[in-house]
């Protein structure tokens, strides 16, 4: 089992500790992986909204970098997942808008994509093509009591035109890797919606009020942790969770905390592997996962 | 087969609250949901609400949740969705006031849509337009001009849910379908509306709308071409631009997004942002979140560079 790993700019900046993570999993999986070191961004879908064929462009060289290494890519994060592979799926389907990126990718870097690549990512990858059964065996540390949130996000389900791994309305792979680690999954309204990440620096208010009503109820429904397989949606609910708890404590009362540890996907996997709280780089988070360290332990 | 349904009931007149009601049919192929609560209204209880008519996808009186996801109660198999979900749970339209039953007040939706101007506004209405103007404009729609007004994606809009004022996904796909009309006159007037509070860019891009609707409008899409008319018409000013502008000059000089310079650079000489930023930005530093905006280029910017001068050629 071998991948092209695409790190994305998250995981390369903002959320170190989301590569950090990766890295110690698939390692102690033996799952191989090439890191594309020269990786660029997939746009997030922003560079797609100012000029799609230049976001079309940049994705096209990623897949074309790991079409030459004859290796499917691995990502990390949920919004590269569903750019990255939505742009293969159309780069794929579409002969006339291939020959077209083709023509202006390989004038400016030499590249050209043929169309032989498939853009997974990790949750897929280990429910998938790893399997869980085989994760069970490295499971040496079961987080038996422990209920975890599953926080998907959009781009991961949505469009499902680009996705189509998980069924869209009732997606099931988060909740069958937190069995699979021993954790209980807990159920509640708000984990296929918005993070609010994308207005996390324009529209603060709508963020907030988004962060809220997801920490809130993945903690009514029981939650010890969320677990996202987005570096944005981890950044949109951690970052932002202070200031979601006064419009939490305004709502419900003074005393009332959110307190709402949120886990990379690699990092839940990884406590189960036994691996410590510091080499899955915990130590970065803004909400302290201590108190959830404390309950495994 | 012999099928459960769960309805939610509320009559604000009796209830307090609303409550689950099991109401068990008899279903074929044949059998959509509709069908299904027609069947229930007439032959087990009368005082079930709901709205409906022309019973074909083509007026979209009967949009509802079906399983939690807005879904068109006529479009809806009943045993497709009991296969899918292992159940078939019925409630009001999301976000929306309930007035009886499945029954909820459109009066927020029909307010957005109004708020728009949704129809061309035009000097020269003794002049027929000449069919060559009109001719490439059915491309340009997008299919924007389908909407059916059912009201799913504005009840399915995560933006929606935590701001109400909002116009949203339907009002907004339908600014975009006079966008295009070369016969309005008023265009660059509402696409410069459409850049105020509650317009373009409080969108999230979270795809429900694409997602939900029945009728492949992709409202969502149709905000995106709204925001590249807006950035290619000079409306560069709001936050939401800026966001894009900087996010590609951040990528376009690195090859990837630096997190630290994007902020830096979406709010550069606006003070007052820039000093509400701090907090955030030193809790950043302190958690090893901030990457260093003096770094050099990382591997790989240079066939970046290239892609994005090949692009503006």
């Amino acid at each position: 089992m071998k991948y092209a790993y695409y790190p994305g700019c998250a995981g390369k900046g903002a959320t170190p500790e989301l590569h950090q993570s990766t890295m110690k999993v698939v390692e102690g999986l033996g799952i191989e992986v090439v890191e594309l070191d020269r990786f660029n961004c997939c746009g997030a879908g922003v560079i797609g909204e100012a000029d799609p064929d230049l976001a079309y462009l940049l994705n096209a060289r990623t897949l074309a970098t790991a079409e030459a290494l004859g290796l499917d890519i691995m990502t990390v994060c949920g919004t590269c997942q569903g750019v990255l592979g939505g742009a293969n799926k159309r780069l794929q389907k579409d002969k006339d808008l291939r020959n077209r990126i083709n023509q202006s990718l390989k004038a400016s870097t030499g590249l050209e994509y043929q169309g032989t690549v498939t853009v997974k990512h990790l949750q897929w990858i280990l429910v998938k093509d790893f399997g869980v059964e085989a994760l069970k065996k490295f499971v040496t540390n079961p987080l038996t009591d422990i209920s975890i949130a599953p926080f998907y996000g959009c781009y991961i389900l949505r469009p499902e035109s680009a996705t189509g791994f998980d069924d869209w309305e009732n997606p099931q792979s988060l909740e069958k890797l937190i069995k699979t680690i021993g954790a209980y999954p807990v159920e509640y309204d708000d984990r296929t919606k918005c993070c609010g990440f994308p207005v996390f620096l324009e529209k603060e208010e709508i963020a907030t009020g988004m962060v809220e009503k997801r920490v809130s109820s993945a903690k009514k429904a029981g939650g010890d942790a969320m677990v996202t397989p987005c570096p944005l949606c981890h950044m949109g609910l951690d970052f932002n969770q202070k200031s979601a708890e006064k419009i939490h404590q305004e709502k419900e009362g003074a005393n009332k905390r959110l307190d709402m540890p949120i886990l990379h996907l690699p990092q839940l996997i990884g406590l189960a592997m036994g691996f410590s709280p510091e080499s899955l780089g915990m130590k970065h988070h803004l909400v302290s996962t201590a108190p959830l360290i404390q309950k495994i332990n | 087969m012999r099928i459960t349904i769960s309805i939610q009931r509320f009559n604000p007149e009796l209830d307090v609250k609303p409550h689950l009601q099991d109401f068990c049919i008899e279903a074929g192929r044949e059998t959509t949901v509709l069908l299904a609560l027609i069947k229930i209204k007439e032959e087990m209880d009368g005082s079930l609400s709901f709205r409906a008519s022309c019973r074909a996808a083509i007026c979209g009186s009967d949009l509802m949740m079906i399983n939690g996801i807005q879904k068109l109660a006529c479009k809806t198999p009943v045993l497709e969705e009991f296969t899918h979900h292992k159940k078939i749970v019925i409630g009001p339209m999301a976000n929306m006031p309930v007035i009886k039953d499945l029954v909820v007040d459109m009066d927020p939706f029909w307010k957005k849509i109004r708020a728009i101007t949704p129809h061309v506004v035009s000097q020269n209405v003794d002049q027929p337009t000449s069919t060559s103007a009109l001719k490439n404009i059915q491309e340009e729609l997008h299919n924007a001009d389908a909407c059916i007004m059912c009201g799913a994606c504005l009840s399915a809009c995560n933006t929606f849910e935590v701001s109400s004022d909002f116009l949203g996904p339907a009002a907004l796909a339908k600014a975009y379908r006079f966008q295009v009309d070369p016969r309005d006159e008023i265009r660059t007037e509402r696409l410069e509306s459409l850049q105020e509070e509650n317009g373009i860019w409080d969108c999230v891009r979270c795809v429900y709308c694409v997602q939900v609707c029945p009728k492949d409008v992709a409202p969502m899409e149709q905000i995106v071409r709204l925001r590249q008319k807006s950035i290619a018409s000079g409306f560069t000013d709001s936050i939401g631009a800026k966001h894009i502008t900087a996010f590609e000059k951040v990528v376009g000089e690195e090859g990837r997004l630096n997190e630290t310079k994007l902020p830096l650079l979406m709010t550069w000489g606006n003070f007052g942002k820039m000093i509400q930023m701090i907090p955030m930005g030193l809790k950043m530093l302190l958690h090893g979140k901030s990457p260093n905006p003096f770094a050099p280029a990382p591997p790989g910017h240079k066939e970046v560079r290239a892609i994005f001068k090949e692009r503006k050629k």
